[in-house]
């Protein structure tokens, strides 16, 4: 079973960029080719650890932004400001170049196919990004589950994924993606311009009798406010799980 | 507020691996200062610092601290009472 | 040694004498924020210092006290144990030496300092005397702001900058040594730079 590697060490793997695609002016996925992985399940994260040459070391995790393949594992990074990993990952990193990793890590902010419970998704900027690998591996199992997903953003260009989640949204098929632009907003913009409160939380998931399993992912300061309405909402605090990306790291 | 500094225990998952050799964000884990019950993957997890200093979510007593020396980890189990290890399933 | 990454470079210090740069450490334009918890409000109403004696009694100073004591502008290199260092910061703050004229030193040999939050950090008692420490409240001309430790902070620039304990609202005087917050989860005891004494056994 993919990811199934619970014991045991976890190991340094030496991975190569295999391809790269800028996603939105500040964030860029990079798919890696790694000789060793087992494979991974949704959600799950990896340590990515850079060496210079005299020995100084810089480790940070990365969400995998897609559901298991073989050796291949991508992930979407996010510029932080004086980020030393993320700009390397960002602005210096080539197809070819090689670096450490470690994982798959993760044991509760994991979900899979098959379990026929709704999900509901809700995402602050780059937080987007393991939400991403669950959205795509419904799409490919088709499984069926009614998935509600709630993406915050400060403007249309850095909605990470637009597109695939626009196409995910008009397949009709039980996936409903909507945005809220924070900061700017195109002329026009139908859809919510706040950032997420209790309100559209309720008018955009399922009623806590519905039992839905929730993930919430972003920065810290959006968690957790995010996390409060849901469980002020009714929903069960086990059936909401999170995963703060902090303004750390990078 | 903190002013949002802190992260959560999915960002100690690695070092938990390293410790336990097993994936322990899902294994819970009892606080010996106020006895609450939670997922280690919950623990409140300060990482600008000289250590990790891993806090519980209930009332905030140091849990976890991982110090990293040129010699490897110097771990300390302050306020964590127990785990358990094997009960999680993801 | 691990895999080495084309093109990272690792550290973008800058430039800075050598003789002031301790051994392991790089220069640093920026103020890095070190938490190992939640950061105290504290407002100054209720702000109090206290210094503890061996025998228990207690002299504190409100904030406005501390306001009416002599004050002392200091620049300064400071040395965190995370490898930066930051040359030249200016403080303003009242000496160590001033509050210990108005204490009991009978038995004193070293302090345990205790801050808003929890955080604690321990010295000899001759290393926050002679000059070597103050009780810092602004930084750059400015208040210091809550983040790196205001509104008042020890200062002890001669020792790794995790003695200089943020918040701190009470000093005890020991006959005896005890470990503070990182000193007791594998920091040195004492903490010099210059020797490089980072982590316990150094």
């Amino acid at each position: 079973m993919a990811g199934a590697a619970i014991h045991g060490r976890l190991s340094w793997l030496v991975a190569e960029v295999a391809g790269l695609v800028e996603e939105t002016p500040r964030a860029r996925s990079l798919i890696l080719n790694c000789p060793g992985w087992t494979g991974h399940r949704p959600g799950q994260h990896i340590d990515v650890r850079l060496t210079a040459a005299d020995g100084y070391q810089a480790q940070r995790s990365y969400s995998i932004a897609a559901p298991a393949d073989g050796e291949r594992v991508t992930i979407t990074v996010e510029r932080v400001e004086n980020g030393e990993v993320s700009s390397y990952l960002i602005d210096e990193a080539r197809v070819g170049d090689r670096f450490e990793l470690r994982g798959p890590i993760g044991g509760y902010f994991v979900w899979e196919p098959g379990r026929g419970q709704p999900l509901f998704l809700v995402a602050g900027g780059s937080g987007i990004v393991p939400l991403m690998a669950m959205i795509r591996a419904r799409l490919l199992t088709e499984s069926g589950e009614p998935v509600r997903c709630v993406v915050s953003a400060r403007s249309l260009e850095d909605v990470i994924y637009r597109e695939e989640l626009q196409r995910a949204a008009a397949r009709r098929d039980g996936i409903a993606v909507t945005t809220t632009l924070t900061r700017s907003q195109p002329e026009g913009w139908p859809g919510p311009s706040r950032r997420v409160d209790r309100e559209m939380l309720s008018e955009l998931g399922w009623p806590p009798s519905e039992r839905p399993l929730i993930f919430v992912c972003g920065p810290t300061g959006f968690v957790e406010s995010v996390a409060s309405a849901l469980v002020g909402l009714g929903h069960e605090p086990e059936r909401v799980r999170t995963e703060r990306f902090g303004p750390t790291g990078g | 507020m903190d002013g949002e500094r802190h992260l959560d225990g999915n960002s100690l998952g690695g070092t938990l691996w390293d410790l336990f050799g097993r994936e322990m964000t899902d294994e819970e884990g009892g606080c010996g200062e106020c006895g609450a019950v939670g997922l280690l993957g919950q623990l409140v997890v300060y990482r600008d610092a000289p250590g990790e200093v891993a806090r519980c979510s209930s009332c905030g007593a140091v849990s976890i601290v991982v110090v990293p020396t040129p010699d490897g980890l110097r771990v300390t189990f302050e306020s964590i009472r127990w785990v358990s290890v094997g009960a999680g399933n993801g | 040694m691990s895999f080495v990454t084309r093109g990272f470079g690792g550290r973008r210090g800058v430039e800075a004498p050598p003789d002031r740069v301790p051994p392991g450490q790089y220069a640093t334009s920026d103020f890095p924020v070190l938490s190992a918890g939640p950061t105290p409000r504290v407002g100054l109403e209720e702000w109090r210092l206290t210094i503890t004696d061996t025998r228990g009694t207690d002299v504190s100073w409100s904030w406005d006290e501390l306001q009416a004591l002599d004050h002392e502008s200091s620049k300064v290199d400071i040395h965190c144990v995370t490898k930066w260092t930051k040359l030249d910061t200016s403080w303003q703050g009242v000496s160590l030496d001033t509050l210990l004229a108005d204490v009991d030193l009978t038995g004193a040999r070293d302090v345990l300092a205790h801050s808003y939050g929890g955080y604690s950090t321990n010295l000899p008692l001759p290393d926050l005397t002679g000059g070597k420490a103050w009780i810092a409240h602004s930084y750059e001309g400015e208040p210091l702001a809550p983040e790196h430790g205001g509104p008042a902070r020890l200062l002890v620039p001669h020792l790794y900058f995790w003695k200089s304990a943020k918040w701190v609202n009470r000093l005890v005087l020991l006959e005896s040594d005890r470990p503070g917050f990182w000193e007791s989860y594998g920091y040195h005891n004492y903490g010099d730079p210059w020797r490089e004494q980072r982590y316990t056994g150094d």
